[in-house]
Parts: C-alpha cells; structure tokens; sequence
C-alpha cells in the first residue's frame, strides 16, 4: 500500500531551507503574485479569474491586489481573447490567458497557431509574443468527452509554441515564472488532479529552466518517463515494481517543447527499456515523439535499441461512467505490469500488484 | 476650397500606390516577384483616408490585401518591394511576402493571410494603448481593417463587443467590395445592415458609400479626435468600394462575367486619383507623377539587386530569445 504522505515524499523530495509543503494550486497563485508584483506589464485574464472561486483559488485575491486593469474576467470569446492576448504581447505586455478547460482551447487554434506561433519569425523579429496561455485538464467525476482532452501533442507540432505541463507543486511554481518571463508563447498545462498536491515550495521567486526534463526517482532497470498526472501513476507504479525487486527511473520531461531528450536517452542508455506513460492518446502523440527520437538518436549514435513501449488513454472518447473511465486511463497497476513484461518477457504472468490505497482520483467529487 | 497642400498629399500616396501596384502587376508575368499578390487597385482612397491623419506611431492592422495601407502609413517601401522579391533586405527578411507585410517601427502590425485573423490582435493592441495612455497621458490608436469578409468571422463580432466592453481606443474599418473572392454579398448577408448591427453594441458607427476620400479623411479625423480625448471608444466605419482586379494576381478578370461591367463603369468614372488629379495645378500633378515613378524605379531597382536571404536564416526567429 502506498499512502499519500508516501507519494507526496516521493514526489516532493526532502524537505529544503526556505520551503514548506503547499498545494499545485497554491503555488500557481504564488508565481502570479510574486511575477505582477515584480514586472507591471504582467497581466491576468479569462473568463472567471476575478470570482468568488477564482480559478480553484489559482486567482483568488489577486484584483484586489494589482487592480482591474491587470486582472480581470472577459467574455468567453476564446478566440478573440486569444487574439487580444496575442496583440498586448505584441504591443510590449505580458499577458497570461486562463482557460478552465483545455477542451476550450480548439476555439483558439486560429490564433495560437497562426499567430502566436508565427509571428517573430513571420516578421522576421521585428516583434515577440510573451504569452502564457494557462489551461487545465480535466478528470474524474464524470468530465467526460469535452473536459478531459490532453491535447499538448497538437501544441508540440506547431514551431513557434513553448509547450510545459508542470506535474509537482515545485515545478508549478518555477515554470510559470519561467513561462511569464519567456519571450515566447507558452502554452502551460495543468492538471485538475494536480491542484490539490501539496510539495515542497520555496517561498522565494525561483524559475524552473523550460526544456529541462527532471529526473524523480533513480533506478537501473527500466526508464519510465510519465507525462503530468500520469507522472504519479509512474510513481505508483516504481513503488510496486519496487516490492518485487525492480529498480525503475521515473523521469518527468516537465516541458514537453522543447524536449531534453538528454536527459531521458542518459537514463535509456543505463537501463535499456524505456516505458513511455502520456497523459494523452498515443497516436501523433508525445509518446510517438519520445520513441521516436529515442529511436533516431540510437541509430544516429550506433547503440543498441531499447525495449521501447507506450501506454496512454484508450483511443476512444473519455465515457464518463466510472467503470469505463477506469480502463480509459493506465494506472499505476497497469504500467507496474506493463513494465514488469518488459523486463521478465511477454509471457511472464503470475504478478499482480496491489490496489493502491486511495488516491486524489477517488478523492475528487467535483463538479470542477 | 480643398487645401492644395492636403489634395497633393493625398494624391501623392494614392498616385503610388496605384502605380506600384499596376507596376507589380505589370512585371508579375516574370516571375521576380514569387508572391501571391492581392492587388488593391482601385481601394486605394481608404487607405489614404484613413492613414493620412494618423500619428507615426498609431497603429493599423492590416487584412492580407495590405499594399495599400502599409504604404499609406508610412511603411518602408524598399522593405516592402524586397519583401515581394523574397530577398534578404525584405521588411520580413524574405520570410512572409505580400500577404504578411509588416513595419513596427512605422506603426503598421503584421498582417495575416487568414481573413479576420488581426481583427482581435490589434484590439489586443488597443488594450495595450489603453494601458499605455493610463501612464503617459497620450491616447496612440489603433486602426484595424477588414474587408466585408472580415466581418463573417465569429472574432470579428468577439473583437467589437470587447473592444466595446472596454472602450478601447480602436477604429475598425470596413472596406466593403462587396466580394469574397468571387462570391457577393447577396449571397452571404442575411441583411446588408452592417452598421446597424454595429451600432447594437452601443458604439458610433459611419458608412461612406462613395469612397470618397475627403469624407473618409474628415470622418477619420473626427473619430480620431473623440477617442484621444476619450469621449468615444470604438468607433466603426464602413467604406463601400470596388476591386478592380482579380481576388489574387494582377489581372482584370471583368472576362469572367461573375460580377457587372456597369458597376464596374461606375467605379471607374468615380475614380478619386482622377478626382484628386483634377483638383491640382498642371505642374503640382506632374512633378508628384514624375517623383513617384522615380520612387518606383528605385525600390524595384533596390528589391532586384537586393540578395537572397543566407541557408542560416531558415532557422533565425523561431524562437525570441
């Protein structure tokens, strides 16, 4: 049994001088403030964000703060926001777009994708676009086909467009500061689930280099690299491949583009099978990025292939039903047997981990 | 009587821009220039009217139709002309072409290729001048174009509520030709009450039907005046027009029978660059015309000489540092 004081050690690290264990969502609220206090071009606007809820608290308390002008709600108009974002970054501010759903953000794809991503290079550098579009994925509780999509893969294709999914409340805080203080846009991805995760956080402002991946956990047999919630169900999953004497690498890319691939093929190249979990579908996916490069960088430097194998939601709409939205998703039991085949071998059968102890998926009971 | 001074000015920009266009046109066959173009032959006294009375640094947004904008506001037209040739001295560096010409430092924003799509971006801008102006005490303004196409994208009516939420210090033109690509009005407006429906969100609203380029100027000055000392924030402006020549390419495609040479005769007997020629002295007309065909010998000379961008540049702007 893995219990959640457990996971938040294993995921949070030591505790270090000048930290405290906080909360993904607090921490998010953290970057926002300590960011408009110290740069006055930074803004903040979507619709909701100057609430009673404030964005799950994301915002709370941040109009009263820095004022109307710099943070306020806005009509839905995704696309025009969009738009809107992408001008004021044009014209020399820092605007921070919030969407409560990442489903949303198809009605922004016009913009992101033919401007936001084009336009330093489409005008040659005459001007930049320090955008952060804030976007959350949802789950659990019934989010269902339109407010469960990961779509960070369509993001990673486009040149032109930062993509970062933060998935510990450390990483929260540092990326959104280096994501607000990035001359370019960056398309920043959380996790519903995340939110109520608590990690060690220092209290001072600090960025998380984008593009670094980060390595959580060392170990010599297998490489499981996990992409934002799903990086706790590797976590769960190397604590049951543990019990049976198996050592897995868990390593988190944090950015998703830039990629460090650096990072990830070191640990490859120790351990010789790479279990890739995307908080996604596979096809055109991150996954098919990572092996893909894993496998490119190998023949380009003459090594041996890995053992290579992906796992990622089912390729059919998120159903809403528990029962069905359970198999929709690789858990921690499944990717600990996913990578226990790889290492003993297809037909080895005979292992099954144990249910793990409750986890921030049974805890969440919506509706948001 | 119209100031001299101000007539000449205008027909100067308008004389250029119709002369280069037609010289583009003239030249396309070659190939030099490896750009789709959409030629605004014939729009021209919108843009001029529009332009002439703004600040250096206010700001337009520009549909891809941008010739004529981007050089009534002052952009480099060495930049402009090398931009069409693909060449490195281009105001894109030879990475955008016709459709995405662009001069921050003249206040002209990049255009898009895709219809509507600077329609937020520069109320985005307005945002920022709102902002701006908050520290400075000086309202800049924002002027954002579309054509009658424009106005059928959802962030076209998105753009106007916010920017009318907000009154924000921005301008929207409506160049109305009547055409997207080859398709009229009549078959996709529901009513051609544009301004009506603009005026639903509680903002000032002008339609000029004649192209007339001193009323566009006056209603642009006017508009100009009321947002700076904030008494008005969006103002929308809807000017009829007439594109004499193909969507895209440098053709008279009137052959092609989709739209009526009466009209057409119309427009042309309209022309405001033959107005504005009338309007001026023998010798003040022919030293503007002499001048803008040596302005147009040397760009064209400039955008021929000019070299190829290096195999590096491929790579260069990606990602802002």
């Amino acid at each position: 049994m893995f219990t959640q004081a457990e996971e938040i050690k294993a995921h949070a690290g030591p505790q270090k001088t000048g930290t405290r264990l906080i909360r993904y969502v607090d921490a998010l609220r953290e970057a926002f403030e300590e960011e408009m206090a110290r740069d006055p071009k930074v803004f903040l606007f979507g619709l909701d964000v100057d609430d009673h809820k404030g964005i799950q608290g994301s915002t709370v308390g941040l109009q009263e703060k820095f004022g109307k002008d710099r943070v306020f709600c806005t009509p839905l108009s995704e696309d025009a926001m969009t738009g809107v974002a992408i001008g004021a970054a044009i014209a020399g501010y820092r605007p921070i777009h919030v969407h409560i759903r990442m489903d949303f953000m198809l009605l922004c794809m016009n913009q992101l994708v033919n401007m936001a991503a084009k336009s330093h290079y489409m005008y040659n550098g005459q001007v930049k676009v320090p955008l952060v579009v804030r976007t959350m994925i949802g789950r659990s509780w019934g989010q269902g086909g339109q407010h469960s999509q990961a779509l960070h893969s369509m993001f990673m294709h486009v040149p032109g467009l930062k993509v970062v999914a933060p998935a510990n409340a450390h990483d929260a805080k540092g990326c959104m500061i280096a994501a607000i203080r990035d001359n370019n846009p960056v398309i920043f991805i959380e996790h519903r689930l995340l939110y109520s995760t608590e990690g060690y956080v220092p209290t001072q402002p600090y960025a998380v280099p984008l593009g670094k991946a980060r390595i959580l956990t060392e170990g010599s047999d297998i490489t499981i690299v996990a992409v934002s919630h799903m990086v706790m169900e590797a976590l769960r999953a190397k604590k049951h491949l543990e019990a049976i004497d198996i050592q897995a690498e868990v390593i988190d890319p944090v950015t998703l583009w830039p990629l460090d691939m650096d990072t990830i093929m070191a640990s490859v190249k120790k351990t010789g099978r790479l279990l890739m979990i995307d908080n996604a579908w596979l096809t055109c996916g991150a996954s098919s990025e990572i092996l893909t490069r894993a496998m490119e960088i190998c023949q380009e430097e003459a090594i041996s292939m890995p053992a290579l194998a992906r796992m990622g939601f089912a390729p059919t709409t998120c159903p809403t039903t528990r029962p069905l939205e359970n198999l929709f998703y690789p858990d921690g039991r499944t990717i600990a047997v996913k990578a226990y085949q790889m290492i003993k071998g297809k037909q080895a059968k005979g292992w099954e981990p144990p249910v793990s102890a409750k986890t921030e998926i049974d805890a969440f009971k919506g509706p948001f | 009587m119209t100031d001299q001074i101000v007539v000449a000015r205008l027909y100067k920009t308008m004389l250029l821009i119709r002369q280069l266009e037609l010289r583009i046109a003239e030249i396309y066959h070659t190939d030099a220039i490896k750009s789709p173009v959409h030629l605004s032959v014939g729009q021209e006294s919108i843009a001029v009217g529009v332009c002439d009375p703004l600040e250096k640094d206010d700001i337009v947004s520009n549909t891809y139709r941008c010739h004529a904008t981007y050089i009534a506001k002052g952009g480099d037209l060495f930049g402009m002309m090398a931009e069409l040739y693909g060449k490195s001295t281009g105001c894109a560096g030879g990475k955008a072409g016709s459709m995405h010409l662009v001069d921050i430092k003249n206040g002209v924003m990049g255009a898009s290729a895709v219809v509507g799509t600077t329609i937020p971006v520069a109320t985005g801008y307005a945002l920022a001048m709102q902002n701006e102006a908050k520290m400075t005490g000086r309202q800049r303004v924002v002027v954002a174009l579309c054509g009658d196409g424009g106005t059928e994208e959802g962030c076209f009516y998105e753009s106007i509520n916010f920017a009318a939420l907000r009154k924000l210090p921005i301008i929207f033109i409506c160049e109305n030709n009547r055409l997207a690509i080859h398709t009229p009005l009549e078959k996709r407006w529901a009513t051609n009450q544009l301004c009506e429906r603009m005026s639903t969100f509680g903002i000032q609203t002008h339609k000029i039907d004649d192209a007339d380029v001193f009323k566009i100027r006056d209603t642009m000055i006017n508009a100009l005046a009321e947002i700076r000392h904030g008494t008005s924030g969006p103002i929308f402006i809807e000017c009829a027009t007439y594109r004499w020549l193909e969507h895209v390419g440098p053709l008279d495609d009137h052959y092609d029978d989709y739209r009526d040479k009466n009209t057409y005769q119309l427009w042309q007997d309209n022309d405001q660059i033959s107005r504005l020629a009338r309007m001026l002295d023998d010798q003040v007309r022919m030293e503007i015309e002499k001048e803008v065909t040596l302005t147009i010998a040397q760009i064209e000379k400039y955008a021929e000489e000019s070299p190829y961008p290096a195999a590096e540049e491929l790579y260069t702007h990606v990602y802002a540092s």
